[in-house]
């Protein structure tokens, strides 16, 4: 016991292990510390992939040539794509926050296999250098959008076969974080944290690390065809060889459509946590908010056809698909209606992290309704390969993940870092990415309709002013964007000092010190109740003194059950 | 002339937006007037006994489903239409190559880039590639349906609407995905059967083919204003 208060003394931070300096990270086994790896890595290509999204914007301000050539523009809006979706939006919850909040949270010292934890970093980072080759060897940047239709993809003469290989080494990444969390999850929960007392956060972990690790080798066996059929000309996919171009398209998106699923359910799952903490009440309807998460990742896997209502799909696939489609909407809205009613009669306290979280259920909300535009058969046949759906899924995205993300910075900062950052600061940078952001991406709803197709280099003159103010949001939308990191990176720095739990929170995460130390508990604490009850205490932290004062020792199981 | 195509689109794509609009309305309100009734000001001590309640859950699992299951069967209906393509149609055949839309008639005419229809007929599409995936759109008539290589894929609309339309392709295919653009041309029936039955002989098939490559040009220069990659034109 001695030895790990001794561990204890210090935070992570600080602490000296067998390695000193950087080795202390690169060699670390510590989830905490491999979170804030993964943080720096996400963050570097999360700016990449907003240059190169700044950039496209910038080539639509005008029709016909305005700063690229088309071979450019379509290298730039597939690495736009393929960076924000792999290395950006899939592992930036879950790989940053979820590693280091959800030991904390279910009261464990680590996850279950660190080792493999650490390799699941290494794959992330050697995937994301094969993703940066690609872009100077073979033919040169991937051309063919994040999709990687066939047969395009097999014809393309830019360096295909590489940057497809790079999404395959982050799938594994992907799969081998998602089967820690799992395991962690049903092996490490401290005493008394039944199932119906995990914090919501832990069960949008829970579902997503599901559809990671059913759905990802999926993806990883299609990209791997195309490297087939690129190299050997197996002839899967390529007609001209006896192949289907829809198999693929079934393949790719029996795996990318989940994996939008994989994108939001942690996101959903902070939403559930900053909110009770702000409103100062217990969740509303945790079991359905709690069960929706598996409902959504359960019928989410049944809806991927809604991709190809244009394609050729036998009339019945597309009838039935679009039905499904539409039931993904019923436990979704639930999330947003428990969202709604968990503010009322609270006290609201008024934070940034709320704030994003207000604007979270906005955004999202037209995200999701425009969704249902896309179900409808009829409706999507016309706006399917436009600007709409552009719109649309940066509507859920990146107004859902990429604002909880946002959020999510915030709300855990303190307990990640031991520092506060200026409260006023981060309210006007969320307000300017919110106004940003809209004027960004609402016009596109506009252009879609109009019938604008995504992906073109240039367009009819009819659109320009729309693009135009799609174009001064991306820079209104930017600036909040660096406003907002400019704060956050200050208060690394010469943010006043945290507090254990700045924001009145409830879960176990605001019980340990900020930042927490190495091993997080001194003693694996015991849990009485659920997770956001704010009148009662629900955790013991210390059981053995604890519980041996009030009940003479060795009742702990008594003491749990009882509640 | 009605259309019933555009009719159902447009449609069911007002139903949807309206019921969605009424939805964000009511949950964006009901957001903020909590945030202002209960902020801590007003409301110092929360009530911990709200914990949930299965009426509300129950009200909002089934009047969503109900909701949604009404645009369902809208768009089905827009769909059945779109689908259900008249037997009797003129057919023709649509060809999509790596960056150009080709044209063929049932009596064996062929047009580039410019699509000639009658006004106020039923017209159906065969639609192939001899590439890549295109997608064959026209936003004017609210259908699109993907060229896809080794297949053919059917669609058709009632042309009832005389002028010029855009034709789009919707599926990326390569480097001037943008600039493969054709123009949809509905004319009164007498012009478009004096125009179809034009047979091409051998002597003027010269002729006729260079005004054909003529309005290729007028039409990616002219008409639609863009720059076209010079490779491209060059190799036109």
């Amino acid at each position: 016991m001695s030895h790990t208060l001794a561990h204890n003394e210090v935070s992570f931070l600080e602490y000296q292990g067998k390695h000193k300096g950087i080795w202390g990270w690169l060699l670390t086994l510590d989830h905490k510390r491999i979170g804030i790896m993964y943080l720096v890595a996400i963050l570097l290509f999360f700016f990449v992939a907003m240059t190169l999204g700044i950039l496209m914007r910038l080539e639509m301000l005008t029709p016909g040539e305005t700063i690229m050539k088309p071979q450019t523009y379509n290298s730039i809006f597939t690495l736009h794509g393929v960076i924000m979706v792999f290395l950006f939006i899939i592992p930036a919850i879950p790989a940053v926050f979820g590693n280091f909040i959800l030991p904390i949270q279910i009261g464990a010292k680590d996850v279950i296999f660190p080792r493999l934890n650490l390799f699941s970093w290494y794959l992330y980072i050697i995937g994301g250098i094969l993703a940066i080759i690609s872009l100077f060897t073979g033919g040169g940047a991937a051309d063919t959008g994040w999709t990687f239709y066939v047969p395009y993809s097999i014809r393309s003469a830019q360096n295909v076969s590489m940057a497809t290989f790079a999404a395959f080494v982050l799938g594994f990444s992907s799969i081998l974080t998602g089967i820690n969390f799992i395991a962690t999850i049903h092996r490490l929960r401290a005493p008394g944290m039944t199932w119906f007392r995990l914090p919501l956060f832990i069960w949008g972990l829970y579902a997503t690390s599901w559809i990671q690790v059913l759905a990802t080798p999926i993806i990883g066996i299609t990209l791997a065809l195309i490297i087939l059929e690129r190299m050997l000309g197996i002839g899967v996919f390529d007609p001209a060889l006896g192949g289907d171009p829809l198999l693929y398209q079934h393949l790719f998106w029996i795996y990318s459509h989940p994996a939008v699923y994989i994108m939001i359910l942690p996101a959903m799952g902070v939403v559930s946590e900053i909110l009770p903490t702000f409103a100062r009440k217990d969740v509303f309807g945790y079991k359905q908010i709690a069960i929706s998460s598996l409902g959504i990742a359960l019928i989410g896997y049944l809806v991927w056809g809604h991709h190809m209502f244009a394609s050729g799909m036998s009339n019945t696939s597309r009838v039935v698909f679009s039905l499904l489609t539409f039931l993904v909407a019923i436990p979704t809205g639930v999330k947003i209606f428990n969202w709604v009613a968990t503010l009322y009669k609270g006290s609201i306290k008024f934070s940034a992290p709320l704030y994003y979280v207000l604007a979270f259920i906005f955004i999202f909300s037209v995200g999701g309704l425009t969704g249902l535009v896309l179900g409808a058969l009829a409706t999507d046949v016309h706006v399917t390969d436009t600007y709409f759906v552009v719109a649309h899924f940066h509507y859920v995205m990146f107004g859902g993940m990429g604002i909880m993300f946002f959020a999510t910075c915030h709300y855990w900062f303190p307990k990640v870092f031991g520092k506060m950052y200026n409260e006023k600061l981060a309210v006007i940078a969320c307000t300017v990415i919110i106004i940003g952001f809209n004027i960004l991406y609402f016009p596109m709803f506009i252009m879609g309709y109009m019938g604008m197709p995504r992906r073109y280099y240039d367009y009819l003159p009819e659109f320009q002013g729309w693009h135009v103010l799609s174009t001064v949001g991306s820079w209104i939308l930017v600036s909040g964007i660096m406003f907002m990191f400019g704060n956050l990176f200050y208060a690394l720095f010469k943010g006043t000092k945290a507090a254990t739990n700045p924001w009145g929170g409830t879960t176990l995460e605001w019980r340990v010190p900020s930042p927490p130390p190495l091993e997080n508990f001194d003693e694996i604490p015991v849990v009485t109740g659920g997770p956001y009850v704010h009148d009662k205490p629900t955790y013991i932290m210390h059981p053995s003194r604890e519980l041996q004062h009030q009940n003479g020792g060795g009742k702990i199981s008594q003491e749990v059950k009882s509640h | 002339m009605t259309n019933p195509i555009i009719n159902l689109v447009d449609g069911s794509f007002i139903f949807i937006i309206a019921i969605s609009v009424l939805l964000l309305i009511g949950v964006t309100l009901a957001m903020l007037y909590f945030c202002f009734r209960y902020s801590e000001k007003r409301n110092p001590q929360a009530d911990q006994s709200i914990t949930g309640n299965t009426t509300l859950e129950v009200i909002w699992t089934v009047i969503p489903l109900f909701l949604v299951l009404g645009m369902f069967f809208y768009g089905w209906e827009g769909f059945k239409v779109m689908r259900n393509i008249p037997e009797n149609a003129m057919m023709v055949k649509v060809t999509g190559k790596m960056w150009a839309w080709s044209f063929e008639y049932e009596n064996g005419k062929k047009s580039d880039t410019l699509l000639y229809l009658p006004y106020a007929k039923d017209v159906r599409f065969e639609l192939h590639s001899s590439d890549v995936i295109h997608s064959f759109y026209v936003p004017a008539f609210r259908v699109k349906e993907d060229c896809v290589p080794g297949r053919t894929n059917k669609m058709w609309f009632n042309t009832s609407r005389m002028g010029e339309f855009d034709i789009l392709c919707a599926e990326y295919c390569g480097m001037n995905h943008a600039y493969m653009l054709g123009k949809l041309r509905i004319v009164p029936e007498e012009e478009f059967n004096e125009w179809v039955n034009k047979k091409d002989t051998v002597q003027n098939t010269q002729q006729s083919q260079s005004p054909s490559v003529d309005t290729t040009k007028k039409v990616i220069t002219d008409t639609v204003k863009l720059k076209s990659d010079t490779t491209f034109i060059r190799q036109k």
